[in-house]
């Protein structure tokens, strides 16, 4: 092939090229989204349907389940990739495998992070979470699935070469979560309450600034690791 | 200097000089010992709050501080092995991890002891109590990892970029649990930090942090020789020994 892509145009290419597979595969991408429900639905099962208690710990609930279903998920942004050879043709490619990374992180988020800002409303909802506390909800939604995707993708660049990755990667993943799961359920809770959320919501930015320039170089390492 | 120091890059000749070291060491770790637990338990006097139980910071507090300062160690190697590809700092970095995950547990279960008569309970979700537990899962991770990649020179890698994450997390986590903490629930436990420590109590703690982290060196210098002679076990200088 003669034709050179521009930079952009790689990173638009791979980007619908992962959106197209998703496409094409759509059960196991719907997994996620039915296991953060499930997660969700075993809670007042376990404790109790108090409407109080159950208002009060929604925000937590919600939270936890986001993290476990992007845990899930996680193993699919390289996975197919490695096991059919194309990651090492994306490693080979003259533009910096940082940009094509996030071009692929940005695929996974968009079919599983969005989807979850969809049905957070009704377990909010359900849960009998205050009307008030929902858009702050969607908001560190909004902003902390990315969060989860960026640097859940280290995790993944660093384990797609093991057999029995996916117990390492929740132990490698799930204390880098911790910042996040902090502010964006502290947020939720205090919109509940009627308190000021804006710093939390500053803090949940600047992590995912942080993320978004900082993990790709991680990610990009870690499969020139993986694949060698 | 700089010649020695590259010298000492060099497996073999890190072995032998470690082997040299290792018992002088060990002599200077028993005395240190000694002198910081004979200044702790028996020189120092009680303290008018806590009374004995306070004693058990002459190990809790050097255990934490080792806990930090050895994961800063092993990021420092990561970056060592990224840029350098140096083999003896991807065996300081894997020798060091257990050590810094058993300084942890220590100072975890040393606080607990003394969160015991002091708090009234074992454990609690206080901020610092919790960063801790969460730096312990980063040195299991560490561990883990590299267990469950078979080529060690990769695993050594895998682990350098993790040890690097992680470096850049823990103030995050650190901070993020604080104010978490702040937020939940009010000072409901004593504040430890005093202005001041009495020089009777202050040289013991630092001479048992010293002698920690002689040991520190001690253990790594028996691991990291054991790592490489598992490792450089078809070189032609193991086969000599």
């Amino acid at each position: 092939m003669s034709r050179r892509l521009s930079l952009t145009q790689a990173f638009v290419f791979l980007l619908r090229r992962d959106l197209l597979l998703a496409l094409r595969n759509r059960a196991e991408y719907a997994m996620p989204l039915l296991f953060f429900v499930l997660v969700i639905t075993l809670f007042p099962l376990a404790l109790g349907a108090l409407p109080e208690l159950l208002a009060r710990i929604a925000p937590g609930i919600i939270w936890v389940a986001a993290l476990l279903a992007a845990m899930l998920s996680l193993d699919s942004i390289f996975r197919s990739d490695f096991d059919d050879g194309s990651l090492e043709q994306i490693l080979l490619s003259a533009h910096p495998v940082a940009v094509l990374v996030l071009a692929k992180v940005s695929a996974h988020w968009l079919v599983t992070g969005l989807p979850l800002l969809l049905v957070a409303p009704l377990l909010a909802e359900m849960l009998g979470m205050p009307a008030a506390a929902q858009p702050t909800l969607l908001l560190t939604i909004l902003i902390g699935t990315p969060i989860l995707s960026l640097i859940g993708a280290i995790g993944v660049a660093l384990t797609v070469g093991l057999r029995k990755g996916g117990i390492i990667l929740s132990l490698l993943v799930l204390p880098l979560y911790v910042p996040v799961l902090i502010f964006a359920a502290s947020a939720t809770e205090n919109a509940a309450m009627g308190f000021e959320v804006s710093a939390q919501i500053y803090m949940l930015l600047a992590f995912l600034f942080l993320s978004i320039s900082l993990s790709p170089w991680a990610t990009a390492a870690a499969l020139r690791m993986s694949v060698s | 200097m700089f010649l020695w120091f590259h010298k000492l890059g060099s497996p073999p000749h890190f072995y032998r000089i470690a082997g040299k070291w290792i018992p002088w060491l060990s002599w200077i770790f028993l005395m240190l010992l000694l002198a910081g637990l004979y200044g702790g338990l028996i020189e120092a006097p009680p303290d008018y709050q806590q009374g004995e139980s306070y004693r058990i910071i002459f190990v809790h507090v050097p255990a934490a501080w080792m806990s930090l300062f050895i994961y800063v160690v092993m990021a420092f190697c990561g970056a060592v092995i990224i840029v350098w590809r140096m083999k003896l700092a991807e065996v300081v970095l894997i020798s060091s991890a257990p050590i810094g995950a058993s300084f942890t547990f220590l100072a975890l279960v040393t606080g607990s002891l003394w969160g015991k008569p002091m708090w009234g309970t074992y454990w609690v979700w206080d901020a610092r109590l919790t960063s801790e537990l969460i730096l312990l899962f980063l040195y299991l991770g560490i561990i883990g990892l590299h267990n469950a990649i078979e080529d060690k020179r990769v695993a050594s890698r895998a682990v350098a970029i993790l040890a690097l994450v992680g470096v850049v997390n823990i103030p995050i986590i650190h901070y993020s649990v604080e104010w978490w903490h702040s937020l939940h629930q009010g000072a409901t436990v004593t504040k430890f930090d005093k202005p001041s420590i009495h020089w009777s109590m202050l040289i013991p703690l630092l001479l048992m942090a010293l002698a920690f982290q002689v040991y520190y060196v001690l253990a790594l210098f028996q691991k990291c020789r054991v790592e490489l002679l598992q490792r450089e076990r078809n070189s032609k200088w193991v086969e000599e020994l």
